[in-house]
């Protein structure tokens, strides 16, 4: 598996998460994602990026185009600094929210996904990795 | 004696390209494992020179240890376009590593002459130009695998594309005839092709035949219920039909809801309702005269 | 500041959306919207979504809560031109819009609003 092009966006505002979503469609462009691919991944990146902006005081997303021949991906890795998630069981359960949304952000993401994995501890922060392959 | 460098390997194959590329072809053109019926005399002579300037170019630069280094990499893509290409000609992956191996013979016969008095370097040399050849022979049969998953992820493709056919009924009715079962990857084909036809046509109805779904259970049940919401979202109904009467029964009994949709025995009657729908959907002035 | 246009056809209002909405800009549309509807007495509401290439679940709660608005103010709301890709992800995120009317493109969102207000009166 190699790392074709590898970005870092910075999450600290709402106009972040537009570009996120901006820097995410490109990536998946790039990668030859069909349509309803590009936009599967697009909106999950939107969902987590807002997760961490909201939940997570803000962090940074790092975008990798990924090459695995005959497969190409895209991948996320969502970090915070922020308070952690408690029960990670129970915030991926659809209808779970501690903010505004419908509580559909870590579920839907995961769904809209290929590859999903989260890693949080309280007090510490919570990184999310996600991936998608066409 | 020669210390067990590479270095007779390295001369050899800069000194004597031309000789070894005609033993190579020769021995090749003569083993039983050559298909002329998949491939041309120039081509193969073709494929042997560059095989052989790039194994030279690499051997001359690179360490001979570790074909995986960056001076390999020349070789390295040539091999792995090479065993695509003869995965799709339909060579068999033996066939295509022999190609590989088959260079061991005349390398090994031009070693000899060199090392005529010394046994010792002769064993060295032949170690690593063993080991070398080995090593990019495993690689090509690794590449081969790779393009044959290639060919295999395409049909599954194009199979699944085939099987989904969306076909416009009436006008603003489309019929969707679903044949074999749904996981999540064929449900997303199906989506795309239902979604994309209602745009086209501008479709106000969609009736999914299940008549051709062996079982239903709450996996299938819960994908045909997304393609509904998602011809939903296009504004267009679904009516589902072609329920038997067994399915009917694992539905009920698996407590799927399918109470939000419209549902059907056959085919005919979804049709009549479909038409009695739009019917009355018709705009005052295109209905019938009132 | 950017802003989306309301514009007033008779008694409906359109909304299209075409840019790429951060979150305050999708929460002060809801705001002007219902505000629109009460000043124009409006009797329903087109939203014509066909240049969106991404409805997340923040947006899609922006939708859902307009028409729950607009109905107590006694106003149908349509989601029209929703894209094949963005319906099919939509699906897959949890989020299917019940309780939004939806239709293919404007003419046909309109028809439905203009046949909804003449089997009221």
């Amino acid at each position: 598996m190699a790392v074709v092009h590898r970005s870092v966006l910075p999450i600290r505002s709402q106009e972040d998460i537009v570009r996120v979503r901006q820097a995410t469609r490109e990536s998946a462009v790039a990668q030859g994602f069909s349509l309803v691919d590009q936009t599967k991944i697009v909106t999950a990146a939107s969902e987590l990026a807002r997760n961490t902006l909201d939940y997570g005081g803000g962090g940074e997303v790092e975008i990798t185009r990924l090459s695995d021949p005959p497969r190409r991906g895209v991948r996320l890795v969502f970090t915070d600094k922020g308070p952690g998630i408690a029960d990670v069981g129970q915030a991926l359960a659809d209808g779970f929210t501690s903010g505004r949304g419908l509580g559909l952000g870590l579920g839907g993401a995961r769904r809209l996904s290929n590859e999903f994995s989260i890693e949080s501890r309280v007090g510490e922060g919570t990184q999310v990795t996600i991936a998608r392959w066409r | 004696m020669t210390p067990a460098t590479g270095r007779t390997l390295r001369k050899i194959l800069a000194q004597y390209q031309k000789e070894l590329l005609g033993d190579w072809l020769q021995t090749q053109l003569a083993a039983s494992t050559l298909r002329p019926d998949l491939m041309r005399e120039n081509e193969l002579r073709e494929q042997s020179r560059e095989l052989l300037a790039l194994l030279q170019s690499a051997a001359q630069n690179g360490n001979l240890e570790q074909t995986d280094g960056p001076e390999w990499a020349g070789i390295r893509e040539f091999l792995a376009r090479l065993s695509r290409s003869r995965a799709q000609q339909g060579f068999s992956s033996a066939e295509t590593a022999t190609f590989v191996f088959s260079l061991k013979q005349p390398l090994f016969t031009r070693l000899r002459t060199e090392f005529a008095q010394d046994a010792q370097g002769l064993a060295d040399e032949m170690w690593i130009a063993n080991n070398v050849l080995d090593r990019l022979g495993l690689y090509t049969t690794e590449m081969y695998l790779k393009g044959r998953e290639e060919v295999i992820q395409r049909q599954q493709r194009e199979m699944m594309e085939l099987s989904t056919p969306v076909v416009q009924l009436w006008e603003n009715i489309l019929a969707l005839p679903l044949i074999g079962t749904l996981d999540s990857e064929r449900t997303q084909v199906v989506m795309e092709s239902l979604l994309q036809k209602i745009v086209d046509t501008g479709a106000s109805i969609a009736i999914i035949d299940i008549t051709g779904v062996p079982t239903v259970d709450t996996l299938v049940a819960q994908h045909l219920l997304k393609t509904v919401a998602a011809a939903r979202l296009m504004g267009a109904d679904c009516i589902i039909s072609g329920i038997r009467p067994q399915i009917a029964q694992t539905i009920v009994h698996l407590g799927v809801n399918l109470s939000d949709v419209t549902t059907k025995a056959s085919l005919a009657d979804a049709f009549s309702i479909a038409l009695k729908r739009t019917q009355a959907k018709l705009p005052p002035q295109m209905g019938t005269t009132s | 500041m950017e802003k989306i246009p309301i514009l007033k056809m008779g008694r409906f209002l359109l909304v299209t959306i075409q840019v790429d909405m951060h979150d305050q800009l999708a929460m002060q549309l809801q705001e002007n919207l219902t505000d629109r509807i009460v000043a124009v007495r409006a009797r329903g509401v087109l939203i014509d979504i066909s240049s969106l290439e991404v409805v997340d679940s923040f947006i899609g709660r922006m939708i859902s809560n307009i028409a729950a608005m607009a109905r107590v103010l006694d106003a149908e709301t349509v989601v029209v031109g929703i894209q094949p890709a963005v319906a099919i992800t939509l699906v897959e995120l949890g989020l299917s819009l019940e309780g939004v009317r939806t239709a293919l493109d404007v003419d046909r969102g309109m028809a439905m609003l203009q046949q909804q207000l003449a089997g009221q009166r």
